[in-house]
């Protein structure tokens, strides 16, 4: 079949897996697991297809494989929606697959598949374990097979066809169709464990914060497409359009700004929302209510990653106006909120204790990373550091997984009544765990830009060389500080995990978990290594060269026209050089030897700041106040109280009483008198009538003779007189 | 006065003698035998108009048969009605004005018709009387279905006569 | 000779005194007595207009001899009838019959 036929059909057969296991197979575990990962093994097969076959197209930027279709009958002409593979979405498409393949089989082991069911385990709630009895008769709770086990595969199918979607669409529309379905299906998973209170308030933080986002993107749809008729990718990117959107002034003058740079702006607002970036960025660490293969996949690999992908994608729209390399304002704000959300974020995350709030922090910090690359005109870095950050997020969000599964484990055998995502009840798992420790370091290592061997090096290599190629100091600074940060806490996080001794008994009952969650860390973590290797700059020292540039190549032909590799410069790589290696042996020293029940160094170190860092500055405080509150306090005071119960109800409640006193005049003035009265009256009368004349029915036969007769007589009588004449 | 209408008279008043006493006898066993008389000078009347075998059939049937079985009935329903009390019901004044009037009734129609006093003619073959109403009950011509119909409706009565008041087995 | 009239007001005053029978008197049998008389008066009116007015046909002849067997067969009935109700109820008497009543 055609690379076109191909490309629409990607997106289907999660969307298949999704009604067949909703509509018939909820019930059946195996099977309902074995469509879902049969639909990601699918599209994975048909991703690396269109992938081949688009490195191998020339110039694939100046004519990507596209198909369009005409959808909506729009006056003279056809609103269209079709597909678009560029390189961009080619990588994009690329890494998604990869990821969503990998995180559908580690579902399969995270929810206990062939497991024993949990002896009190509701759906709705996170299971609880099963007590089993070996052969000697010894009992011990062993974890328990989730019990809502079909759903979840049929919404993260759900949730991966919207993310196909969203990759392959060539308009703005089906974009924000995919980003929609993708939102819904964060919501119903963030809240999987319905039951719990937590989960709840997390699921709808999360729809309600992206939601904010999302108006103002729509917000640019539509602006977008009064101005030009159509949203379309290839209408938008033509250069005629850009400048005319460059040259036309905002509606109303908005802020001196052009029709570009406020469309740019509201999309970009849209992805404020979803990548979570500072403001909208609270739904992002609450959304770790949700399993962690969840975690993994909407909120570290795809999710996440489509906001900037959009951003990316609009590259060309947000840069419109700009003369000789100048920012215009919506790349300024871009870069001015991704420094700002990356060294935010990171500080957070050095104060948390749960290993998994630790990553949602990280996954904000290094969005932010990306969107200030894109800010400063780093379209290629950007790119880079959204493919590698996707597959070494999602490893450290799965091995987190796998870890909280071990501790787990021994949580369940030993009965011991512990957090166990907190870090600090954790230690030693590096003997328990062998595996799940090498993957997580690679990880970890990829994340800190650990030199080299690692992906994550070379994309933030390249975005700090950027940075300070085109001289945006404060830029740079704040990234490279960020970049300590971030190295620090991982470390941080990886020594209190898996280094030095077990900290609480579950944690010296761990236990390595199946080879459904371990298969996916070992296969994430090569491409953590490898995909670096990818994209290594031409002109660095020693080992450039031997490899060409394929992503500068590849992803920088989606633009117009090819960004110019920076030469090489030995200061950034110093800097990131001395930012990672240095972050990583403070965080070894400083927590090499963390006690059970000791505190936390840093707290001592840090004292009241520790504090702020560790509530998150206190920002989901500041929103409740301004916000949640007087929004609840309207609904329920003003939309409740006064207009639904107090007028709406109020003009039913009067209709319905003029309605039940016409209904009580027309039956005791009308009904029972006249209707009643009347049948009553004939029914009465004939009886009265019957009564008086039952009388001659004496039952004598003589006396009916003698009426006979006499009325016979009477009749004779008076004809004979009345007719005696004739 | 002819010989006849002086036979006529007296027959005439017995007979309606007989035929009062009958309605206002208090016994009902003298009713009966007050009937008997009655219909003896039917029978008389029956010879003047020279239907002689109606007479007889009169005597044979009327009273050889329907007249003893009045006085069957009479004594089987015996015990009840006694020679005491009045015989008539309540209305028997209405009765007799109903009487009279049909009487006066009649009496005004019959006056009017010209027919009225007319006299009897010759007959012309008073023997083959008979002859002729034998054959006519049996011709198809003639009434062999009226005559048909009479002796299906005899044996009906017989036979329902004979269910109605028959003894019902225990 | 004998004036037709004669037999006719014969015959009509017997059929009075029969249904004066009928409607008076209390006896059942009695009553049937009374329907006799109003019978054979019926047939003494029929035969005299047989002799009177169509002496050679014998249509009024035969009319009586039906009449005849009508009145035997109603008789034989309603006797019957009386001694099946007289022993049910053990009266003859017309008044007491009155289960049609209302």
């Amino acid at each position: 079949m055609s690379t076109e036929l191909l490309i629409w059909l990607l997106p289907l057969p999660p969307l298949l897996a999704f009604f067949l296991i909703v509509l018939l197979t909820n019930r059946y575990k195996a099977l309902s697991h074995s469509i879902a990962v049969g639909a990601a093994l699918l599209s994975w097969l048909g991703s690396m297809v269109v992938f081949i076959n688009a490195v191998r197209t020339e110039h694939l930027g100046a004519n990507p494989i596209a198909s369009v279709l005409n959808w909506l009958p729009t006056g003279d002409s056809w609103f269209q929606i079709g597909v678009r593979i560029d390189p961009l979405s080619a990588a994009t498409l690329f890494f998604v697959a990869w990821t969503v393949l990998m995180i559908f089989i580690y579902s399969v082991g995270y929810h206990n598949y062939g497991q024993p069911q949990g002896d009190h385990d509701k759906k709705g709630l996170q299971p609880h374990g099963a007590i089993v009895a070996d052969e000697h008769g010894h009992k011990h709770v062993v974890p328990s097979i989730e019990p809502m086990y079909s759903r979840f595969f049929a919404f993260i199918g759900l949730f991966a066809f919207g993310m196909y979607t969203l990759v392959v669409s060539d308009n703005l529309l089906t974009l924000f169709v995919g980003w929609e379905i993708m939102g819904l299906c964060s919501y119903l998973l963030i809240g999987f464990w319905y039951q719990k209170p937590t989960a709840r308030a997390a699921m709808i933080k999360a729809f309600m914060t992206t939601r904010v986002g999302d108006v103002f993107m729509l917000l640019g749809i539509a602006y977008l497409y009064s101005s030009i008729d159509s949203l379309s990718y290839s209408e938008i990117f033509k250069p005629e359009t850009l400048q005319k959107l460059a040259e036309t002034p905002a509606i109303g003058g908005f802020l001196g700004l052009t029709a570009a740079g406020v469309i740019g702006i509201l999309l970009f607002i849209g992805t404020v929302g979803k990548s979570a970036q500072w403001p909208l960025h609270v739904w992002l660490p609450d959304a770790m209510e949700g399993p962690t293969p969840v975690s993994a996949m909407i909120h570290a690999a795809t999710m996440v990653s489509a906001g900037v992908y959009m951003v990316i994608r609009m590259f060309p729209l947000l840069q419109a106006g700009s003369e000789h390399g100048l920012l215009t304002p919506a790349m300024t704000l871009m870069t001015i909120i991704g420094a700002f959300t990356a060294i935010f974020a990171a500080t957070i995350a050095v104060a948390q204790n749960d290993i998994k709030r630790v990553l949602a922090y990280s996954t904000i910090s290094q969005l932010g990373y990306m969107i200030a690359a894109l800010g400063i005109g780093a379209y290629v870095a950007a790119a880079f550091h959204l493919i590698t950050h996707a597959f070494f997020k999602a490893l450290l969000f799965l091995g987190s997984g796998s870890v909280i599964h071990g501790v787990v484990h021994g949580v369940l055998h030993t009965g011991e009544q512990v957090d166990p995502q907190n870090m600090f009840n954790m230690g030693g798992l590096r003997k328990k765990m062998p595996i799940t420790f090498w993957t997580f370091v690679i990880g970890g290592f990829a994340l800190s830009g650990f030199p080299l061997v690692t992906a994550g090096f070379w994309s933030k290599d390249e975005i700090l060389a950027d940075a300070f190629g085109h001289g945006h100091w404060v830029v740079f600074i704040t990234l490279a500080l960020a970049a300590l940060l971030t190295a620090f806490y991982t470390m941080r996080q990886i020594t209190l995990t898996f280094l030095g001794e077990p900290r609480t008994e579950s944690a010296q009952h761990a236990q390595e978990t199946p080879w459904t969650m371990t298969l996916p860390l070992v296969i994430l973590a090569v491409f953590a290594v490898g995909i670096g290797w990818a994209g290594i700059s031409e002109s660095f020292p020693v080992i450039g060269g031997i490899i060409p540039n394929f992503v500068h190549e590849f992803i920088g032909g989606t633009l117009a026209e090819l960004p110019e590799a920076l030469p090489f410069n030995i200061w950034p790589l110093i800097v990131s050089l001395v930012v990672a290696l240095g972050g990583l042996t403070l965080g070894w020293l400083v927590y090499r030897n963390q006690k059970a029940g000791a505190e936390d160094p840093l707290k001592i170190a840090l004292g009241p700041i520790h504090t702020v860092l560790k509530n998150k500055y206190y920002f989901d405080e500041i929103y409740d106040t301004i916000f949640v509150r007087p929004a609840y306090w309207l609904a329920d005071k003003f939309t409740n109280k006064f207009l639904d119960r107090g007028v709406i109800d109020g003009i039913l409640h009067f209709i319905a009483r003029i309605a039940s006193n016409v209904g009580g005049i027309l039956r005791n003035y009308f009904d029972k008198p006249v209707v009643n009265g009347f049948g009553d009256f004939v029914g009465e009368g004939v009886k009265k009538v019957g009564r008086s004349i039952k009388i001659i029915q004496t039952g004598r036969v003589q006396q009916y003779l003698l009426m006979a007769l006499v009325l016979a007589f009477a009749a004779m009588f008076y004809f004979v007189f009345t007719f005696v004449g004739h | 006065m002819t010989p006849e209408q002086i036979i006529f008279l007296i027959v005439a008043i017995v007979t309606l003698v007989a035929g009062i006493s009958v309605v206002t006898s208090r016994n009902l066993i003298h009713s009966a035998l007050w009937l008997i008389l009655s219909l003896f000078g039917i029978a008389v009347f029956y010879v003047l108009l020279d239907a002689g075998f109606f007479a007889v059939i009169q005597v044979i049937i009327y009273i050889g048969a329907i007249a003893i079985l009045f006085i069957f009935a009479a004594m089987l329903t015996r015990r009840v009605m006694q020679d005491t009390g009045p015989q008539s019901n309540s209305n028997w004044w209405l009765g007799a004005l109903i009487a009279l009037l049909l009487l006066a009734g009649i009496a005004v129609v019959l006056v009017n018709w010209q027919g009225f006093t007319s006299l009897a003619p010759e007959l012309i073959n008073p023997s083959e009387r008979i002859n002729q109403l034998g054959l006519a009950l049996v011709s198809p011509d003639q009434y062999v279905l009226p005559f048909e119909l009479a002796s299906v409706l005899l044996v009906a009565a017989m036979i329902g006569a004979i269910f109605v008041a028959g003894e019902k087995k225990q | 000779m004998i004036p037709l009239s004669w037999y006719l007001i014969f015959a009509a005053i017997l059929f009075c005194i029969g249904l004066y029978g009928v409607l008076v008197r209390k006896n059942a049998i009695a009553i049937l007595m009374g329907i006799e008389l109003m019978l054979n008066s019926v047939n003494i009116n029929l035969i005299a207009f047989w002799r009177y007015r169509s002496a050679d046909g014998i249509a009024g002849q035969a009319f009586a001899i039906i009449v005849f067997a009508v009145a035997a067969a109603e008789v034989a009935v309603g006797l019957a009838l009386i001694i099946s109700i007289y022993r049910r109820r053990s009266s003859v008497v017309a008044d007491d019959m009155n289960l049609m009543k209302w």
